[in-house]
């Protein structure tokens, strides 16, 4: 047993720390949230200097060939500045399924080009019925020759107002199928959904689209994005854990400033008891993340774990960031105080990579129940 | 990261688990703590004596005091194999309380003296910290001790006292200082239980049959106790019992309690049907026991955690506030479990032990769980030393 994290790993931390540090402050966050793109180019630039968005990418494509653990440190590291950027959706989500279940020819066309920061893609899989399981997914592609034609509507596909490519799952006579679209094709298109999270989640209408080429198998969709599902829930829980942390220390260090009836609030029990659940709500949620992390990367059975991990840190985060906006009272509420951020991407976070329900329905099955 | 046991520590557990295997063949039938029957705590003395010959009371303690001088992780997994088995065999207050104490702050000669017996497993332990009058503040705790020559002459109450009444020895804190009224006028001491002017009386728990809890008040009346039985200098039996009280905390016993709870509840909801349907088909009871689950296998790592700092650290020392995160949250997880099995056994949740039991464990549990939150530093309290120790907030004085 080592519970601790390598000299290497703590290396990457502070590289992508130091970056995020100067190009991510809270006004910057908030400014660049309002914005269309609703992501900072130079940022992304920058990351991909730093080779974080290839780095469990194949080095015969552009990447790092690192652990997974590399990729939960970056995505810890961006939940503790509560920025949004594309990198869940770009390079976690695409460029898993790529990898994963990628021909020679569609990794190669892809994954060096996300690795250097040219190319933003996502999947579009979820519906107007709002879950997350395969019968969730209604819209049909019928067979036209050699192609495929798709319509039909997707909702809360992450960045596709930026992606240049989308993977889109759609039910064919063999079964679900991933389909590689180009968003820039007349029968595609976008309208940005409003959401708590300002994250640039979209809707995206398909009209008669023509599409001919399949990720993995055809019919076997399904499996291939089950197959990466934990690895998914996995990374979002990791941005969760980062900004858990931030919120509690922003809620304990301003309790130690704030004074009321001559003293800081920090020192009142009431306060100190939902700081100390607090407290426990993040430890437990890292100290499990990385064991589902270790799992992953050990290469043992981790879905069940990722399942129950997503539905703990769901709750856990969602805790932390009602109760951080408690303590700051008033101001918490406020635009001009940060806090907010956490409150809402807490929220946002939830419903990514699998709400509460489905992944407790999955360990409730795994259970035996 | 790595979570994994190596080739050695996963041998030591089949081991353990091959010893407890055979040695629970031995126990009496349903048995439940050590307190619960005289056949409970003949059998805890008989296990004390094979874990000892075993050398596995004293796993982490050096040779030279009777331990066998292995690393703090094979205490835990010790520990973890001990608590999946339920079996008795290790005494909390000795082994677990008391022996540490003496390791870090007693003589060369009381470790050579009161040690060996101990990892031997031939003495029991109990313990004399409450009074009425201080518990969550027991730095103000009021029985006083006086030097008399080389003895020292005890008068007071204690109270919350498990085991008193089969206990060879009592361990405990008075005050050799009654100008100081708080923790600095503090000592700690130990005494053979059938000394003159000891007297235990039982406080009888709700349940009435004692099946539960069994616990006392200890009263002393001019208990004559040797001075070489003080550990460590007089007055500085607080710093030393801050220090020591979150020995063995990892609290992996009550995770490992939660999971065989849970366990038995999944296997009752797969078979026990209500309203002719299986309660393992009700949605609202799926994702229940998957909560449960979930919290389980996220609140159990910070027992691994515990375990690794401890081990790595090479010192039961850690930052106190893991080892009150870890009592706070298996507490309340046995408790939370256990009233989700109460509330899903429709009426038969109110059943105590009998032929009418449906889940075995679960009635003892619903009376043990409420007074868990309070034993050992009440949950309010380690909520405190968690946002002091884990925080740094503000302590009002």
């Amino acid at each position: 047993m080592d519970l601790g994290f390598t000299e290497e790993e703590e290396m990457l931390r502070d590289a992508v720390a130091e970056v995020l540090d100067k190009g991510a402050p809270f006004d910057k966050v908030k400014e660049i949230e309002m914005t269309a793109e609703g992501y900072d180019p130079a940022l992304w630039q920058q990351l991909a200097e730093l080779e974080m968005l290839g780095i469990f990418f194949p080095e015969q494509y552009g990447g790092s060939d690192l652990p997974f653990i590399h990729v939960a440190i970056v995505m810890e590291e961006l939940g503790k500045r509560a920025i949004h950027c594309p990198y869940m959706s770009t390079v976690v989500e695409s460029g898993l399924l790529i990898t994963e279940g990628g021909n020679d020819r569609q990794k190669e066309a892809r994954l060096p080009r996300i690795a250097a920061g040219e190319l933003f893609m996502s999947c579009a899989f979820y519906e107007e019925e709002g879950g997350y399981s395969k019968e969730c997914i209604q819209m049909e592609a019928v067979k036209d020759g050699n192609d495929w034609v798709l319509n039909g509507s997707k909702l809360f596909v992450p960045d596709a107002n930026i992606a240049e490519a989308l993977i889109v799952a759609a039910r064919t006579e063999e079964g679900i199928t991933l389909f590689l679209t180009d968003t820039r094709a007349s029968g595609v298109r976008l309208d940005k959904i409003p959401t708590v999270g300002m994250d640039n989640l979209c809707r995206v209408k398909f009209h008669n689209l023509k599409v001919s080429e399949v990720l993995g198998e055809v019919g076997r969709g399904w499996e291939l994005v089950e197959k990466v599902a934990g690895k998914f829930a996995a990374a979002k829980c990791a941005e969760m854990v980062g900004g858990m942390k931030t919120a509690l220390e922003m809620t304990v260090g301003y309790s130690k400033e704030r004074e009321q009836y001559g003293r800081p609030i920090g020192g009142y029990q009431a306060l100190q008891h939902y700081m100390a659940n607090m407290l426990m709500a993040y430890d437990t949620s890292f100290n499990y993340l990385y064991k589902v992390i270790w799992k992953i990367d050990a290469s043992r059975d981790y879905a069940v774990d990722a399942a129950a991990l997503k539905a703990y840190v769901n709750q856990s985060y969602n805790y932390v960031a009602e109760r951080s906006i408690q303590i700051h009272g008033g101001i918490g509420t406020t635009r001009e105080c940060d806090i907010g951020l956490f409150y809402r991407r807490a929220k946002a976070c939830e419903y990514a990579a699998g709400d509460t329900r489905h992944h407790l329905e999955n360990v409730a099955a795994a259970m035996g129940l | 990261m790595d979570f994994s046991l190596t080739k050695e520590q996963i041998a030591l557990k089949v081991e353990f688990e091959a010893f407890f295997r055979e040695e629970m063949k031995n126990a009496p039938p349903d048995i439940g703590h050590v307190h619960e029957s005289d056949a409970a705590f003949d059998f805890h003395r008989y296990m004390m004596k094979r874990l000892g010959e075993k050398g596995w009371i004293a796993i982490s303690w050096p040779e030279e005091y009777g331990g066998s001088g292995r690393p703090l992780m094979d205490h835990y997994l010790f520990n973890t194999v001990r608590a999946s088995f339920g079996a008795p065999g290790i005494d909390q207050f000795g082994a677990e309380m008391y022996g540490p104490t003496v390791l870090l702050a007693g003589s060369e000669e009381q470790k050579k003296r009161l040690l060996p017996p101990i990892a031997r497993g031939e003495v029991v332990y109990c313990q004399g910290w409450s009074e009425p009058n201080s518990g969550s503040d027991l730095a103000s705790l009021k029985t006083s001790a006086k030097r008399d020559g080389d003895h020292y002459v005890v008068n007071g109450q204690k109270i919350w006292n498990t085991g008193g009444n089969r206990a060879d020895r009592i361990f405990m804190l008075a005050r050799t200082n009654p100008e100081e009224p708080r923790g600095k006028g503090l000592s700690i001491f130990s005494a053979d239980m059938r000394s003159e002017g000891i007297e235990v009386r039982p406080i009888e728990y709700m349940d009435g049959r004692g099946e539960v809890y069994n616990y006392n008040e200890v009263w002393f009346t001019n208990v004559r106790i040797p001075a070489e039985d003080r550990i460590g200098p007089e007055n500085a039996g607080w710093k030393i019992t801050r220090e020591t009280m979150n020995f063995e905390r990892s609290g992996i016993g009550g995770f490992i309690m939660v999971e065989q709870m849970l366990e038995k509840l999944v296997d009752y909801c797969k078979s026990a049907r209500r309203n002719g349907k299986l309660l393992a088909e009700d949605p609202s009871v799926r994702l229940k026991l998957a909560e449960i689950y979930a919290e389980l296998q996220a609140k159990r790592t910070i027992a691994d955690r515990i375990a690794w700092l401890q081990d790595s650290a090479g010192s039961h020392k850690i930052p106190p506030h893991y080892a009150s995160e870890g009592k706070v949250m298996g507490t309340e997880l046995i408790q939370k479990v256990t009233y989700l099995a109460t509330e899903l056994l429709g009426r038969h949740g109110q059943v105590t032990k009998s032929e009418w039991t449906k889940i075995k464990g679960v009635a003892e549990s619903f009376y043990m769980c409420v007074g868990a939150n309070i034993y050992a530093g009440s949950n309010e309290i380690q909520r405190n030393i968690t946002a002091w120790a884990g925080l740094g907030l503000p302590r009002f004085s």
